[in-house]
């Protein structure tokens, strides 16, 4: 036991290479990039939309396709099921989550300077926690747009969540849901940082 | 950004960040075409724009006496929309609320004969669509952003029967127009039209657009005998700034004109120097006659010339070149070329046969480069840009091809050799019409042949029968028909524009609505009351109106300025009141008024007309209006 804490603490201060410093760098560059880049597209398809309603969802905003036209579209649709509007000003996270992925950057430039693996697995962690908690704090918003309907409304259907990855049919319309290029980005954030810590597991510590 | 998404899009995230492939969303992919339904080459295949699949060209048809003009698309001649110009037309609200009605003003109904599509450098630049009304003396602009008529200028003073018209100069500076009828002018003053050739008169008229807004007014006109003018064309190269007409009464009869003004062997066409009137206006050699400025063209020398044609000619019509011009003799079998470069040193040498009335009568013979035996009843001539003619023949019901100069010696010594193809058509067409025929560069490829009678080629529908076009492939040495359809009264010309030219908007952007009465939200809409009148600000939006209600009284007048505030396209909503006889239909983004006095007391549901969604039948509500005794208590 102790031999491995021996290992696990020769491990953490493990300086890092020029390798994985210059990963950091990418890594505090793809983060900055997937703030101002659209992170997830939702996209509707019904027979009278072949060309589809996308919205598209950015770390601080919220933008219909075909020039901001869907979202007032995808409001009016919505309002026959009774559906709250989906307003910017309601999603809280658009506030905090710019500067969140601005503090990941800032945390990846700190480890590319310190150079110590512990910084690296506190960024790795802290951001997987961040990113499961994004994406349950998602699912969970998708999931009352869908359950909070105005049983005033014209139509009456059955609750449902929006898909939060892939396809789904509800009533006459298709929805998808995929990554946007931000949440391609922000995807390969951690693969960068765990690239860092692989080219270094042998540094000196 | 684009690139980079197209790289890496179809990449998902999952619990575990793995990286996976082929999650295209669905509705990206268009509807292909389905398999054609015969042979490659039949004319059935050649016509055939599968369902979902959008044709090449538009065809802008004029609507005649209906004062419409059709749009149709080619090669499959579907009929797709109207667009409403000189008369009330109830399925776009047109002529219904107030901007419309306006611009109608106490006319119900136009005779649209010849559209003319706006030209930058001698081609079409897709931007408006001018067309003449013949019975009121207008001339309307038809936007092709919207596809809407847009102005309507006239009735132009001291022009009688707008036939000559509409056509456009090579850069859109004019659009031209000639008068049909000759009155005592200024309209109004009475003289005997036993006194016909002394006291009336015709009138060539520059109608200047603006280069930017379209905008058309009165430029000049050139006052001239009472001669009956009939089509024209435009110059272009050689020609640039000159404009031609036939005429079809130089004899100057006032009765029976059948045969009074069928007796002299050649008419006099119109030879008019447009550049030089217009200079002549801004040198201040005009008078004013009913606040238009008018040249009289016996005190200014080279506005205008005369050159005679055969007998009562019809058409007379500029080549992809600008050097020859063709008029076709309606009461004779030929069509006669003219070389402009002899007619321009004609002018220059003063080869000149007689004048009349102070102005030259150019001869006849030293501007002529033959004269082609197309056939009976020859009308008007369209090209093919290959160096080919074809002339509408009336009376022959056919359309005949044939090679436009230089000939070589042996086809001019008989220019039956020059006519190479003849196609009948059913039955007596009059006008016919190429792409871009009057343009520098003809598309060619198809004809559209618009003829007067269909009688027994359709099912029958009575005694009220429509037109008949027909369309015409000339890519070939052999003339060939595709396709026939039929229109309502009636095309008399048409123009043929490539669809790629235009990109019309398909909702009216919520940033360029500029009516003060617009409202966009619910909260904005209302009813208010100034004295005898209420004005209602109002929305429509799938599936409803905000306000439902409107409270008003006998009495009163009834302001309603709606607002369908869709920005989704085809989401148009209609506003009908029943019994009130109000029409308004509001395209997506538009607002449209409608004023109108409260003659009767009682309630009036009114509901969308225009279906706009499921619940479009639940979009509705009531006009209630208090009785006067009832009100005032």
């Amino acid at each position: 036991m102790k031999k491995l804490f021996q290992r696990e603490s020769v491990f953490l201060r493990r300086s890092l290479s020029l390798r994985s410093r210059l990963l950091l760098l990418v890594a505090a560059a793809t983060v900055v990039a997937a703030a101002f880049l659209p992170l997830w597209q939702i996209r509707l398809v019904a027979p009278q939309y072949q060309e589809g309603l996308a919205l598209y969802i950015y770390t601080h905003k919220l933008v219909g396709g075909n020039h901001g036209q869907d979202l007032p579209e995808i409001n009016m649709l919505n309002h026959y099921i009774g559906m709250k509007p989906l307003v910017e000003e309601d999603f809280v996270e658009m506030r905090w989550m710019p500067f969140a992925f601005g503090v990941f950057a800032l945390l990846s430039l700190r480890a590319a300077v310190i150079g110590r693996m512990l910084s690296l697995i506190d960024l790795g962690v802290s951001f997987s926690y961040f990113t499961f908690f994004s994406l349950g704090s998602f699912y969970y918003r998708l999931y009352t747009y869908g359950h909070s309907l105005n049983p005033h409304a014209p139509m009456t259907i059955k609750p449902f969540t929006p898909i939060l990855l892939g396809s789904q049919k509800i009533a006459n319309f298709v929805q998808t849901s995929l990554p946007e290029a931000g949440g391609v980005l922000f995807t390969l954030f951690p693969i960068l940082i765990a690239a860092a810590i692989w080219c270094s597991r042998k540094e000196e510590p | 950004m684009k690139l980079l998404q197209q790289l890496i899009a179809p990449a998902a995230l999952t619990g575990a960040l793995l990286l996976f492939t082929g999650c295209n969303p669905p509705g990206k992919t268009t509807a292909s075409s389905t398999a054609k339904p015969t042979e490659v080459n039949s004319a059935a295949a050649r016509t055939w724009v599968a369902p979902g699949d959008k044709d090449e060209f538009y065809l802008f048809y004029s609507g005649g006496h209906s004062g419409q003009v059709f749009v149709a698309g080619l090669p499959s001649m579907r009929h797709i929309t109207t667009i409403p110009v000189f008369g009330r037309y109830p399925g776009t609200g047109y002529g219904y609320d107030e901007e419309s009605k306006k611009m109608l003003g106490d006319y119900t109904w136009g005779d649209v004969h010849h559209p003319g599509l706006s030209k930058t450098d001698g081609l079409y630049d897709g931007r408006w669509l001018f067309v003449n009304d013949n019975a009121n003396n207008r001339i309307a602009r038809i936007d092709l952003r919207d596809f809407k008529t847009r102005q309507i200028l006239g009735p132009i003073p001291n022009s009688m029967g707008n036939h000559g018209s509409s056509f456009v100069t090579e850069n859109t500076e004019y659009v031209l127009v000639a008068t049909r009828f000759s009155v005592p002018l200024p309209k109004g003053r009475y003289a005997d039209p036993n006194d016909y050739a002394k006291e009336f008169n015709g009138a060539v008229s520059g109608i200047r657009v603006d280069p930017k807004s379209g905008e058309m007014s009165v430029g000049w006109q050139i006052i001239t005998p009472p001669f009956d003018w009939d089509l024209g064309s435009t110059g272009k190269g050689p020609s640039s700034g000159w404009a031609f007409w036939t005429s079809y009464n130089t004899e100057m009869a006032h009765d029976q004109l059948e045969a009074n003004a069928s007796q002299g062997e050649r008419d006099y066409a119109a030879i008019v120097n447009w550049r030089a009137a217009e200079a002549a206006v801004k040198e201040g050699r005009a008078t004013l006659l009913d606040g238009v400025p008018v040249l009289d063209p016996a005190k200014v020398p080279g506005v205008l010339y005369y050159l005679p044609v055969p007998k009562s000619p019809h058409g007379i019509d500029t080549d992809p070149s600008g050097r020859w011009i063709v008029a076709a003799g309606k009461l004779q079998p030929i069509a006669s070329v003219f070389d402009f470069t002899k007619i321009q040193a004609a002018i220059e040498k003063k080869d000149f046969e007689s004048e009349f009335r102070g102005v030259p009568v150019i001869r006849h013979d030293a501007v002529i480069e033959g004269e082609v035996p197309v056939g009976l009843g020859p009308l008007h001539t369209q090209y093919d840009g290959q160096g080919n003619a074809y002339t509408s023949l009336f009376i022959e019901s056919a359309v005949a091809k044939w090679k436009m100069p230089p000939w070589t010696a042996e086809e001019r010594a008989d220019l039956n050799k020059v006519v190479l193809d003849k196609i009948t058509v059913h039955y007596n067409i009059g006008h016919l019409v190429i792409g871009g025929s009057e343009t520098k560069q003809p598309y060619g490829k198809y004809l559209v042949a618009m003829n007067k009678l269909s009688k027994g080629r359709h099912l029958s529908v009575g005694p009220s029968q429509p037109e008949d076009s027909e369309l015409i492939d000339i890519t070939g040495k052999k003339m060939q028909v595709l396709y026939e359809t039929f229109t309502e009264p009636e095309p008399h010309f048409a123009q043929i524009l490539k669809a790629d030219t235009i990109k019309p908007i398909e909702v009216y952007p919520k940033a360029e609505n500029t009516d003060p009465d617009a409202v966009w939200d619910a909260k904005d809409t209302g009813v208010t009351r100034h004295g005898r009148v209420v004005e209602v600000k109002m929305i429509a939006i799938r599936s409803h109106f905000t306000p439902d209600r409107i409270d008003a009284q006998e009495g009163d007048e009834l302001v309603i300025h709606v607002t369908n505030v869709e920005q989704t396209p085809d989401m148009i909503h209609g506003l009908g009141i029943v019994e009130q006889n109000v029409n308004l239909v509001i395209d997506p983004g538009e607002t449209k008024t409608v004023r109108l006095t409260m003659k009767k007391s009682g309630v009036f549901p009114f509901y969308c007309t225009n279906f706009c969604s499921a619940l479009h039948q639940e979009m509705q509500g009531y006009l209630a209006v208090k009785p006067a005794s009832l009100a005032e208590k």
